[in-house]
């Protein structure tokens, strides 16, 4: 019973984090996205998601809450080690956070903004793609003690998975851009959709290749008998969108497709990830069960989580329904 | 663990949380008023409450955006730089922080798209609702916080087992001894510094002959809710002095710069503690006061700063000076209610123009005095981060001091950048003002000659 309420309050935090990759992954995709369009689409780009972003990006600090609060250990652990990489992504957040509301009331500074939103998105997306990579390298010294000052974030795989995620996002920009646009902006988007979905097949394979051979027990699970066999259907799902994904943007018949295409894969990869650090939660030093919070503590969080969270997810769709259909200047702006 | 790196991690800390609480400070304010105004414009269709409200929503737009950015940098810098403080205190904080973000930060910008964007989109209750919805976020995310920070200073309802600090009862823990004065208090002076922002704003209109209809409903407004909050905020503050000499008598000698245990302590109006020959330059004091104030009692003993070793002793300066600011900035806000009460009586609220000058100086005093009040009670609180039980410094998290360097210094630059531009944008916006009447629109027809309003 004990490791079931952990399980779910780990579900938790995994929910947690995904709603918060696919949903500030489009945001941020915008963002990456932003140097290639005029000024005139770049108005119906940051239109198209002004008025979610800022739910969008709360999912990153539940994300915190859930962790901390579940996992006390894991969040005072990893949290310092990942002290570069994550204090340039806050910063970065920040810039692209307010150049929301100020490109909107500047005039001769615009282009400030468009370069604090461009370069914040881009720069935020590469370190969240560094701190993964430094996540799944880990940081022991070998016998199991986490070296804090000896940890470096930068590392061929670490900058392997921050362009990854570079990419991943700025795939799920322009599909979320498909289905809000249409005219010359869809029809760029199509094009540059094109582009990204070869791209992230490359990374997702070089990625999915590499991981095993940094970590022996990730290795062990995915290439034997019985693990294989529960693991194999993600990569053949996430083949099967990418291919159709592919035809889709190729023959640019289908508007919603490619979002939700673009989605299965990011599921697919995140819980193929998920499965491989499994029961870790700090990679080969400490599991979920020892990061855990005391079992009333984490009774006390589930229930809070139980009441709220599907009104917030109820409340979150409904403002995605009001906000619905393509975006126009108008809807962009408050007047 | 490196001294420099925790000295540099609580700069870093005291500056990104000073710099977030002037944002917050506002918007739980604004956010109350918008709500009023649009509730009445519901309520008596009267469109001058409408254009209040939207004017507001749209100026809210600048300073909550900011608040949510650097809202989420501490969500993460405790744990970065704090570490074994958030280990240590894990089951406490992170319970209310999961419950914060649930039940304010979800909510307020799970509504604000369709607050800000919202208008031609749902009809007007269910844009009031989600008004509300912003509103009633704000005020509960300051429930969540004050009552872990409380936590901090006044610890109950755990027991401590290897270093960590265990849950007995959630509900000691949440309604810990100051909490719910510390909560009044913080809540008040949301709203008087929202209050004496709105006059600000305002009375400027009102000194340029400009939104004359709307900037009056705004201004009474505001003055009526700050007659009565301050004087409030006078009593609470009071029943907060008297739980800090309770809980933390250290934190009250730093306040009222007591050295020495004695009864029947001075209230030392001005003075610069000198911590290094343990006394106060220059003192400017009323016999008796000090006593009076934190006791209730003429002959009540205050304990000194002395009867503890320098090492246990709060950051005497901060905490004396913070003090004083936050008081001092409150009975100029006083004076300001009352003048104005006398004024209105006498029918010229919206045309002494000395008046209205002195009502746009006051404007940003608000978050003045809460970072003030904000010092101080942090500043008395060290060297503790529970209070007499976990130290500051075995807090921190094992970072390089060069690490932490970096960051600082990215911090600030940052932080100052965007301060810098968020009050370029506000002002920006306060000079082109809300869109015009018709009425307004013609006369303005009439003048384009003398350029843009």
């Amino acid at each position: 019973m004990e490791q079931i309420i952990t399980l779910i309050l780990l579900a938790v935090v995994g929910f947690a984090i995904i709603m918060y990759v696919v949903l500030d992954g489009f945001d941020l995709g915008i963002g990456i996205l932003f140097p290639f369009a005029n000024e005139h689409d770049r108005d119906l780009m940051m239109g198209s998601i002004i008025p979610v972003w800022d739910g969008n990006e709360t999912w990153l600090v539940l994300g915190a809450a859930t962790l901390y609060g579940g996992f006390p250990l894991a969040y005072s652990t990893l949290l310092p080690t990942l002290y570069l990489p994550l204090f340039l992504m806050l910063l970065a957040l920040v810039f692209r956070g307010i150049a929301f509301e100020f490109r909107h009331y500047a005039h001769k500074s615009r282009a400030v903004w468009n370069i604090a939103f461009a370069a914040g998105s881009t720069i935020a997306a590469f370190c969240q793609g560094l701190v993964l990579g430094t996540f799944v390298q880990g940081y022991t010294d070998g016998n199991g003690i986490i070296q804090v000052s000896n940890y470096n974030p930068i590392s061929a795989f670490s900058l392997l998975t921050g362009l990854a995620v570079v990419a991943g996002y700025a795939l799920l920009g322009s599909t979320w851009l498909i289905r809000k646009t249409e005219g010359k902006l869809q029809e760029h988007m199509y094009q540059r959709a094109q582009y990204l979905v070869v791209i992230v097949i490359l990374f997702s394979l070089i990625v999915t290749l590499w991981t095993p051979l940094i970590d022996p027990g990730i290795k062990a699970k995915w290439f034997s008998a019985p693990t294989l066999f529960y693991l194999i259907p993600l990569p053949i799902i996430g083949a099967i969108a990418a291919w159709t994904l592919w035809y889709s943007v190729q023959t640019k018949r289908f508007e919603r497709a490619p979002f939700w295409l673009t989605i299965i894969i990011f599921l697919c990869s995140y819980i193929g990830f998920a499965l491989s650090m499994w029961p870790y939660i700090i990679p080969r030093a400490v599991t979920v069960w020892q990061a855990a919070a005391p079992l009333k503590s984490q009774i006390f969080i589930l229930v809070g989580v139980a009441i709220v969270l599907p009104v917030i997810v109820a409340y979150t769709i409904y403002s995605y329904i009001v906000f619905r259909g393509k975006v126009n200047i108008e809807h962009g702006s408050h007047y | 663990m490196d001294p420099l790196s925790i000295l540099l991690s609580r700069i870093q800390m005291g500056f990104t949380l000073g710099m977030h609480i002037i944002f917050p400070v506002l918007n739980i304010g604004l956010a109350l008023f918008i709500c009023i105004m649009e509730g009445m414009w519901l309520k008596t269709k009267n469109p001058e409450y409408l254009r209040i409200a939207k004017f507001w929503t749209k100026l809210f737009a600048i300073p909550f955006g900011v608040g949510v950015v650097s809202g989420i940098v501490m969500s993460y810098e405790l744990g970065t730089n704090f570490g074994n403080f958030t280990n240590a205190i894990g089951e406490v904080l992170g319970s209310l922080f999961v419950y914060e973000v649930l039940t304010a930060f979800f909510l307020e910008a799970g509504f604000l798209g369709i607050m800000l964007f919202g208008w031609q989109r749902v009809g007007p209750r269910m844009h009031f609702f989600a008004t509300l919805m912003v509103m009633i976020g704000t005020f509960v995310s300051a429930f969540w916080i004050m009552s872990a920070n409380s936590w901090m200073q006044t610890p109950s309802g755990y027991t401590l087992i290897d270093g960590k600090y265990m849950v007995n009862s959630w509900l000691q823990v949440l309604f810990n001894p100051s909490f719910l004065h510390r909560f009044t208090h913080m809540v008040l002076a949301t709203y008087i510094t929202a209050s004496f922002f709105i006059a600000a704003v305002s009375s400027w209109y009102l000194l340029k002959q400009r939104h004359i209809n709307m900037s009056r409903i705004a201004l009474s407004f505001a003055m009526w809710m700050a007659l009565i909050l301050v004087p409030l905020q006078f009593m609470v503050g009071d029943a907060v002095g008297l739980i800090v000499h309770q809980y933390q008598p250290l934190k009250t000698a730093a306040i009222e710069g007591v050295w020495n245990t004695q009864k029947g302590a001075p209230l030392v109006l001005f003075a610069i503690p000198d911590s290094a020959q343990e006394k106060n330059l220059f003192a400017i004091q009323i016999p008796y006061g000090a006593s009076l104030i934190n006791t209730h009692q003429l002959e009540g003993e205050l304990i000194g700063l002395k009867s503890v070793p320098p090492e246990d002793r709060p950051v005497v300066g901060a905490t004396f000076f913070g003090f004083r600011i936050m008081v001092g900035i409150g009975v100029l806000f006083l004076a300001s209610v009352l003048i104005g009460l006398w004024l209105r009586i006498r029918g010229k609220l919206y045309t002494t123009r000395w008046f209205l000058w002195s009502c746009v100086g006051l404007g940003p005093f608000g978050m003045i005095a809460t970072i003030a009040g904000w010092m101080t009670a942090e500043s008395g609180r060290q060297p503790w981060a529970v209070y007499g039980l976990m130290r500051t410094a075995a807090g921190a998290s094992p970072v390089p001091a060069s690490h932490v360097a970096l960051t600082l210094s990215a911090i600030i630059i940052v932080y100052v950048a965007v301060l810098l531009s968020c009050l370029y944008y506000l002002f920006k916006f306060i000079r082109r003002g809300p869109e015009m009447t018709e009425q307004e629109r013609e006369i303005a027809g009439a003048f384009t000659y003398m350029g843009n309003p």
